[in-house]
């Protein structure tokens, strides 16, 4: 865990020692930009997730973008039809890695109450979830709470290894018979160690 | 001439045109037939100023003949009376005569009918999908498409797929249990009739 260098006096207390995967997964986490995939009633309570009374800003996630090339997460809050089906899952890959996708509300997540000739039976059918947040519609704190499950999720990433696999080869070649550097987040070490695939 | 007493001399106005009349709550409902609607329509503006057009709907009675029914219910500014007319259409014509150059708001009424119950209308001006996405092969609102969709595909546009049932429809009954018991659950065989 993070130790406080003492070998000068004048910047004592301001360096900290970490792990590259932990510097990373803390800034990323701290700083998600959503993507506002407002599709249904979800929506509404999506804005109200970043307007004062619960003010999503103290999780770092308030700066909605409407451009999918500026975002992180992607909270598609509402009912995804089949007419609507293939844009969302186009903004989705217009999104740049790493990237990670929140399921607000039942019909994102399942369908919800639409067992329709309409409507997508859950947005993972196309593109990967990351957490699914149940409601109809959830209300802002479940929506927090969704979005706080997913900075633990990120805190256990291999985000070096697993993401730029020939850097880490580059810097250091070693590095890939070294057994797996794991993340370590608050309460115990969480994280798989990266395939041979992730780190040719 | 009040609307209660215009709407009792139409019958005669119009005369062989109505087919039949039916008084239900002081809801007016004439039947005419589907080669009548221009005339009667025109007539029911003009001369009779039924200058709205509220809703123009469809009824699939799938088993019976003729299977469709279009039906318009239209409302008199000055009046302040409701009318409402409907056509029965056999499956074989399945078509009728657009009214979207008498009251322009039958456009997207007609695209929708179109869309879903698959009833075509003559000269109309756009006569596309106006729900469903160009190329969707089935009219979803008619009595023999299943509620839980069938596949599709249409490469970069939209796909469909069958929703799974898992037992449903699945209905609320009226109680005055808790919300828990309340639930929605799979429809009981016995309520189905």
């Amino acid at each position: 865990m993070p130790q406080v260098a003492a070998y000068d006096s004048k910047i004592e207390g301001n360096v900290i020692f970490t792990q590259l995967d932990a510097a990373m997964n803390w800034m990323r986490k701290n700083s998600l930009w959503p993507m506002p995939m407002g599709l249904a009633c979800c929506a509404i309570e999506l804005m109200a997730a970043a307007a004062s009374r619960f003010d999503i800003a103290r999780f770092g996630s308030e700066v909605m973008r409407f451009s999918p090339r500026q975002c992180d997460v992607m909270i598609v809050a509402g009912t995804v039809t089949y007419k609507m089906a293939l844009a969302v899952k186009r903004i989705w890959e217009q999104m740049p890695e790493p990237k990670w996708c929140i399921a607000m509300g039942a019909c994102a997540s399942s369908g919800g109450m639409y067992r329709s000739y309409a409507v997508l039976q859950g947005i993972d059918q196309l593109i990967p979830v990351d957490v699914y947040i149940s409601g109809c519609p959830p209300r802002p704190e479940a929506l927090l709470e969704g979005l706080m499950r997913l900075q633990k999720k990120i805190e256990g990433e291999q985000s070096f290894l697993a993401q730029k696999p020939r850097l880490a080869a580059e810097l250091a070649p070693e590095i890939q018979r070294r057994p797996p550097v794991r993340a370590y987040v608050r309460g115990g070490i969480v994280g798989a160690p990266p395939s041979k695939r992730t780190l040719a | 001439m009040t609307g209660p007493e215009l709407l009792k001399s139409l019958s005669r106005l119009l005369g062989l045109k109505i087919q039949s009349r039916i008084e239900f709550r002081h809801e007016t409902t004439f039947t005419i037939q589907p080669q009548d609607l221009r005339e009667v329509a025109k007539f029911g503006r003009d001369e009779l100023s039924f200058d709205y057009l509220i809703d123009i709907s469809s009824v699939d009675n799938l088993g019976e003949e003729p299977r469709f029914e279009v039906v318009y219910e239209l409302y008199s500014m000055t009046l302040a009376i409701h009318l409402r007319l409907k056509l029965a259409v056999s499956e074989e014509v399945c078509a009728v005569d657009t009214v979207s150059d008498i009251w322009p708001t039958a456009d997207w009424h007609e695209r929708e009918i179109y869309d879903m119950m698959g009833i075509r209308f003559n000269n109309h001006p756009d006569l596309r999908r106006i729900l469903m996405w160009d190329g969707y092969p089935f009219f979803p609102l008619r009595k023999d498409f299943p509620l839980e969709g069938l596949p599709s595909e249409m490469p970069d546009v939209a796909f469909t797929s069958a929703a799974p049932m898992e037992g449903g429809p699945f209905v609320t009954q009226p109680s005055t249990a808790t919300a828990k018991d309340r639930e929605p659950r799979a429809r009981r065989p016995e309520v189905t009739s």
